[in-house]
């Protein structure tokens, strides 16, 4: 079993600490599971994405061209990778940064308004972990647990106050998903 | 010890520092800032020796000169950074001292850019500076796999007294596995018969790589040679997924190698007998096993991120007994499974020949790809 995901949005929107909180997750659940950036001369405000594989065996490739899930968290991501996830796999949509919905029929469209969520909650910055819970909605490799475990077991100690609200975040991420999942038609 | 998140390039700095490291000197380069960065903060919190040196020439010569003294001692450095040092791993080849190298090889030639490449398999596997020698060369393609190699190749260094080179390219430097590292070892220095470190009490001893007398660098270069064909002897390393009934073998290392094995996977799952070899050591290169494997397959397929450098080495051991074909991506370019996996499907397919120009062949499907 292996399931391959792409993490994608502006840098600053803490699209690489997602993929890797989902690492460290993978990781303490017993699978393998790499995780690569996109490591061009970018800088905030600029495009950034990670790919993330969670498997059962020795790991191949750790690049992937058509992901089974796919989190995009502004419209560049969107029109960059909704064409390329897997017939049947999961698109997962950060409504606040977009001006249009998703194409295609074939997957799973998960749509939420991910920033909105987070300053309800109290930061902009927790966008981010509203989308890990989104899309631990559609992902049966991980639960909302295994993500709460890591978050607990990695994050240092200086950011361990964060904790709480991180966790508030990838619930009502969860949450919100589970009642505005579009499944794929077929 | 337990599992850990690690970034490639950290992963690497850490496990020298627990196999004994003593020293480090480099020059910062992307993609491996962060093995200078580590060292930087390591080293010094446990009393051993860092210097960002004022460039790259500096460095590898103050590598030299702690390598004189027998401490275990490293550099790293990308591409453009390495070509820089060649001069000194040419006098630290002559001199027979022993050292580490890591390249997190980049695009190129020239600056090029700072995407996963594995262009420089030429430069290093084929003795890297001027001058009759042959660095032991090991292409991990894990972040476990080059934190398992990294006592290996100081071991190696020392027993052969020679430069060993630990090759990967950009996206292991990059990207985080889980790995177990080593456990903290004491730094052992050894008292070697040659080391310069204090004649105090015993008669002088001078290391040195200049032979005006070309009889002495004769004998030298031939001293080189018997250990290097000894290494050939005894250090070969390789990796086989799914060899025992392969038709076709698909030839890789480093990263390319662990991208056709997703390919691999791939066309088993389609019912095609194709197996995996992934060289380890890729110099010394793994000759003999390739020779045993071409007279059980019937066509070998070489993958690589760069314009086929380490094709040459299989064509020297098929020695035109099966067909060869070649996929390359270069410039910087990673391939995706589904472009190898074709070229496989492709494999299994076509009437090949032995006789055939696999560079030619290959050139005209990049045109299709490049249009």
């Amino acid at each position: 079993m292996q399931t391959e995901l792409i993490l994608s949005g502006f840098g600053g929107q803490g699209i690489m600490f997602a993929g890797q909180v989902l690492s460290y997750a993978a990781m303490d659940a017993g699978k393998q599971v790499t995780w690569i950036p996109s490591y061009g001369p970018e800088m905030r405000g600029g495009t950034a994405n990670c790919t993330v594989v969670i498997a059962d065996e020795e790991i191949g490739s750790p690049v992937v061209k058509n992901p089974d899930v796919a989190l995009v968290m502004n419209l560049p991501s969107l029109d960059k990778y909704e064409p390329l996830v897997k017939p049947g796999g999961m698109l997962v949509i950060n409504e606040s940064m977009v001006d249009r919905g998703a194409r295609r029929d074939d997957i799973t469209v998960v749509t939420v308004p991910c920033s909105e969520i987070a300053e309800e909650i109290g930061s902009i910055k927790m966008a981010n972990m509203v989308a890990v819970g989104a899309l631990l909605s559609g992902l049966k490799e991980l639960t909302v647990a295994d993500v709460e475990a890591a978050l607990n077991a990695h994050m240092p100690g200086r950011h361990k106050h964060l904790l709480p609200k991180n966790i508030e975040a990838i619930h009502k991420g969860y949450e919100y998903a589970r009642a505005h999942t579009v499944k794929a038609k077929g | 010890m337990a599992r850990e998140l690690w970034e490639g390039n950290q992963a690497i700095a850490e496990a020298a520092i627990r196999v004994g490291l003593e020293a480090y000197f480099g020059y910062p380069i992307t993609p491996q800032n962060e093995i200078l960065e580590w060292m930087s903060k390591r080293l010094p919190e446990l009393g051993r020796a860092f210097v960002q040196a004022e460039a790259e020439l500096g460095a590898i010569n103050m590598v030299y000169g702690a390598a004189c003294t027998g401490a275990r001692v490293m550099t790293s450095s990308s591409s453009p950074g390495i070509s820089l040092m060649m001069e000194g791993l040419s006098y630290i080849a002559g001199t027979e001292v022993p050292m580490v190298l890591v390249n997190v090889m980049r695009g190129g030639p020239g600056l090029g850019n700072i995407a996963p490449s594995q262009a420089d398999y030429n430069q290093i596997c084929k003795g890297g500076g001027h001058g009759d020698y042959h660095p032991i060369v090991l292409a991990p393609a894990s972040i476990q796999e080059a934190v398992d190699l990294m006592p290996v190749a100081f071991d190696l260094a020392e027993k052969y007294l020679n430069i060993c080179c630990i090759l990967i390219d950009g996206s292991i430097g990059q990207m985080m596995e889980p790995v177990e590292l080593p456990e903290m070892r004491p730094v052992v220095r050894k008292d070697y018969p040659w080391a310069v470190n204090g004649a105090k009490g015993r008669p002088r001893r001078i290391l040195t790589s200049i032979y005006l007398d070309p009889p002495e660098e004769e004998k030298t270069n031939l001293r080189l040679l018997k250990r290097w064909r000894e290494a050939q002897e005894k250090e070969i390393r390789y990796k086989e997924y799914f060899i025992e009934d392969a038709e076709f073998v698909v030839i890789g290392f480093g990263t390319a190698g662990r991208v056709a094995l997703s390919a691999v996977r791939a066309a088993r799952a389609q019912g095609i007998k194709v197996g995996l070899f992934r060289p380890i050591t890729v110099a010394p290169f793994p000759y003999k096993r390739l020779a045993e494997l071409a007279r059980q397959a019937s066509a070998f397929l070489v993958v690589e991120m760069n314009a086929g450098q380490m094709l040459e080495d299989v064509r020297l051991a098929v020695n035109g007994s099966i067909p060869i074909e070649f996929y390359g991506r270069l410039g910087g370019v990673v391939p995706f499974p589904d472009e190898i996996l074709s070229e496989i499907q492709r494999v299994a397919k076509a009437k090949l020949r032995a006789d055939s120009d696999p560079i030619a062949d290959w050139m005209k499907r990049m045109e299709m790809i490049a249009r």
